[in-house]
């Protein structure tokens, strides 16, 4: 018995002896092509560059493991790509490690790291890659001579027959209904943060309520839209682009609306393997990784000093520049994503939603 | 056990010895009752033994963790282990007391400390809970009390946000003072209290909670029904046919439940979407227009049709196992009295399946009371069960001293059925296989 426990014991440490040695980072992002491209920019060169092997982990959404994984106390992912709100919510409640800008890698022409960044992307204690849009897509072959062209398009089931995908949450769905009921951009959360305007954002959805597919993930939009179970669905626009772009399908993005956010890196405490994890992050948000990432998928780098160096898609034809959700012409009725609001109301939103869909 | 250097034993033969009328022996002297005990002690504890392993791992992995999950749903220390001296003050002072200096005081100290340990977040989202929207009046403030505040504290707080003067906030920081409420369960059932403390019901668009209780049980109860309907006629030609066609058939039954849960689904989403095979087969035959395609997946229907088809095994088995064990002759000589074969089967055959559909329908039913991955997919709006709300809680909220409570009401529900079951069918009656 006891021999068998000595030898156990130490061929335990001899597994976390060549476990330290091979080092590695745990990596959890939104999976996808979104995936693809943060692993042809991000990690095959930073593998290469320092021989730490990057494991990549796909979630529906990064922070709802991280959370759980902060409540249950056992951490194991290093780097988690997570959206704003959830990283400012996080970083309150002391979960994630806080990053000093200084740190961070200065722009190619020496600008430093806090003056590069587009302003909102550097966190206390998360570091913004991309800046990306939820937009509205539609089927081509569905509409003919006469396209939906904007939100209130997208509401208009007489005009524009067919089915409607929209995700089930709160956060993207009532903003697009103020917006398509007149609402404007920049009034938005004032509105939304009133009983009244609240109610209003359900009138709009009931008029379509029956029209809807929920969506969850990322990928179901697109999949809705190329089995043509919709004719028109909001979807993440760096994946319709793939679809457009890479899988030559007839779809068309109305940027009419758009939500944009940040997706941002971020470091929980007590995370398996920090300095990989801290290394990692350093590399990934560089200029020219940042700029790299835009050659596979259609979301905008986070430096301004990455915009110069964006060029084709990896097919080597399509201009990147006219698919970036930041483009001038497609920011004009933008909805900007307030973490302060939905870090306070996400809750009470979320349960008034499902109370809305349940009633039938 | 009884060896001769035990001095008990010792004592207990130099005894009987010694008076030769007293209580029976064994061979060697000892009281039988004793010697009893000790040989059934002893089986006992090896049986104990043997079960050991198993008993560990219920507690570890069962019993452990619900009782962590149930106490989760009755504790949370968010606040009160931030903010300890305005919970002090709480305790000091009843409802009837106005919040004085003193408790301002108090509450701009805890602010700071909680903002500096970077806590602040967590005492801002156990408030929230109750309160919607105050998580970042606690955030803002905690950022802008962290050099200090100024006496009077009273006016410097209402300074920073007028909302710190709400009553309906003191009130709910004074239910958070204490770790232990039972807030989440008034929750669960759509209550909440208002600003004196008293039970009301919660505003009618955010009620939700008891409708979906109401909406698992019912779909559970149909889902259970329409099992039955479709299981027992299957179960009873099983038991019946010659072997190598019932080998056949069980195969038939067995293949779909040894198949991943996920990939069945999705089967049924690609069956029955609008744009899948039967609606395609459908308007292939003439039966519907084109563009009056069937909605039949992403609602109730959905969900019914996809989990009948999971949870069909489950009545199956106990059924079939059970009517295999009926003997014929029983409804032969039925029908030799005069019997039709609709009274022989409803007074004969079916009498003697019943424990079988007890079993089938008690595991069918508990399986749907919690199931939560299927109506996710396939349930769209209106067919969503409490067990998802229930998920949600646990994984996006993050609110899970909510799901606990939502959780151990469909376990009280559970074990209220059960009993009700015991009380009418019996169960000493279940046969499971």
């Amino acid at each position: 018995m006891k021999r068998i426990l000595v030898l156990s014991t130490a061929l335990c440490g001899l597994a976390f002896a060549a476990q330290a040695q091979n080092k590695e980072v745990n990596v959890v992002s939104w999976g996808g092509a979104y995936e693809k491209s943060q692993v042809e920019a991000y990690n095959i060169p930073f593998a290469e560059k320092t021989g730490i092997k990057v494991n990549m982990i796909a979630a529906d959404n990064p922070a709802t493991p991280l959370k759980a994984q902060v409540e249950a106390k056992n951490i194991t992912g290093d780097v988690f790509d997570i959206e704003l709100s959830d990283a400012i919510r996080l970083c309150d409640e002391g979960a994630l490690v806080e990053i000093n800008a200084d740190d961070l890698p200065p722009a190619p022409d020496g600008t430093p790291a806090k003056d590069d960044f587009v302003p909102g992307a550097l966190q206390d204690c998360a570091v913004a890659n991309i800046v990306w849009g939820t937009v509205i897509s539609f089927d081509t072959t569905k509409f003919g001579d006469n396209p939906p062209k904007t939100a209130a398009d997208f509401f208009d089931t007489a005009k524009f027959p067919g089915k409607r995908g929209l995700p089930k949450n709160p956060k993207r769905t009532l903003y697009l209904a103020l917006i398509a009921d007149g609402v404007a951009p920049d009034k938005i959360y004032e509105t939304l943060a009133t009983p009244e305007g609240v109610e209003r954002a359900f009138k709009k959805l009931d008029t379509i309520k029956k029209d809807v597919v929920w969506w969850e993930a990322g990928a179901q939009p697109v999949q809705l839209l190329a089995d043509g179970e919709v004719t028109m669905t909001t979807v993440y626009n760096g994946r319709i682009f793939d679809a457009m772009v890479a899988e030559k399908k007839p779809f068309e993005i109305i940027w009419d609306g758009q939500y944009m956010d940040f997706d941002l890196f971020a470091i929980p405490k007590g995370s398996p393997n920090p300095e990989a994890a801290m290394e990692y992050l350093k590399f990934a948000t560089s200029t020219e990784q940042l700029a790299n990432q835009a050659k596979w998928i259609s979301y905008g780098p986070a430096r301004k000093s990455s915009d110069a160096l964006v060029g084709k898609y990896q097919d080597g034809v399509t201009e990147m520049g006219p698919h970036m959700p930041t483009k001038a012409e497609h920011l004009t009725t933008a909805v900007y994503d307030d973490p302060e609001f939905w870090a306070d109301r996400a809750a009470e939103m979320t349960e008034q939603f499902n109370a809305w869909l349940a009633a039938s | 056990m009884a060896n001769a250097l035990d001095p008990h034993a010792a004592s207990a033969t130099k005894a009987s010895g010694l008076a030769p009328s007293g209580p029976l022996t064994t061979a060697d002297g000892q009281p039988l009752t004793r010697a009893l005990a000790r040989s059934s002690r002893r089986a006992r504890r090896r049986a104990l033994l043997l079960v050991l392993p198993l008993l560990l791992f219920i507690l570890i992995t069962f019993v452990f963790p619900i009782g962590q999950m149930l106490q989760r749903s009755v504790k949370n220390d968010g606040f009160s282990a931030n903010m300890p001296q305005l919970s002090a003050w709480f305790d000091a002072n009843d409802r009837s007391v106005e919040p004085d200096e003193a408790a301002w005081g108090a509450l701009a100290a805890d602010l700071q400390a909680a903002a500096e340990a970077r806590t602040i977040g967590v005492v801002g989202t156990r408030i929230n809970y109750d309160v919607p929207g105050t998580r970042s009046l606690f955030t803002s403030a905690g950022r802008k009390v962290k050099d200090g505040v100024e006496p009077p504290f009273r006016a410097a707080m209402l300074e920073l946000d007028e909302k710190w003067g709400d009553p309906k906030l003191w009130s709910a920081m004074r239910e958070a003072s204490s770790p232990y409420t039972g807030n989440f369960y008034l929750a669960a059932i759509d209550r909440a209290r208002d600003e004196n403390g008293s039970i009301v019901q919660a505003p009618e668009q955010q009620r939700i909670y008891v409708k979906l209780f109401m909406r698992t049980f019912w779909l559970s109860f149909v889902i259970t029904c329409t099992t039955f309907l479709l299981g027992f006629p299957i179960a009873h030609l099983l038991a019946t046919l010659p072997t190598r066609k019932s080998n056949l058939l069980m195969i038939l039954v067995l293949l779909p439940f040894w198949t991943s849960l996920l990939v069945r689904t999705t089967a049924w989403m690609v069956l029955l979407q609008q744009q899948g095979v039967v609606n395609d087969i459908l308007v292939w035959l003439g039966v519907i227009n084109d563009n009056q395609r069937l909605q039949m997946i992403f609602n109730q229907t959905g969900t019914i049709v996809a989990m009948t088809h999971i949870l069909l095994p489950f009545m199956i088995l106990p059924l079939y196992s059970v009517m295999r064990t009926i003997n014929p002759s029983y409804v032969r000589a039925a029908r030799s009295l005069g019997a039709t074969s609709w009274t022989a089967f409803r007074r004969i055959y079916f009498p003697q399946t019943l424990p079988g559909l007890g079993a089938g329908a008690l595991l069918v039913f508990i399986l749907a009371v919690g199931y939560y991955i299927t109506p996710a997919l396939v349930g769209g709006s209106s067919g969503q069960l409490i067990s998802n709300m229930i998920a949600m809680h646990m994984t996006q909220t993050l609110n899970w001293s909510m799901a606990a409570a939502l959780a151990a009401l469909l376990l009280g529900g559970v074990l209220i059925l059960y009993w009700v079951y015991d009380r009418l069918v019996g169960i000493d009656n279940l046969k499971l296989g």
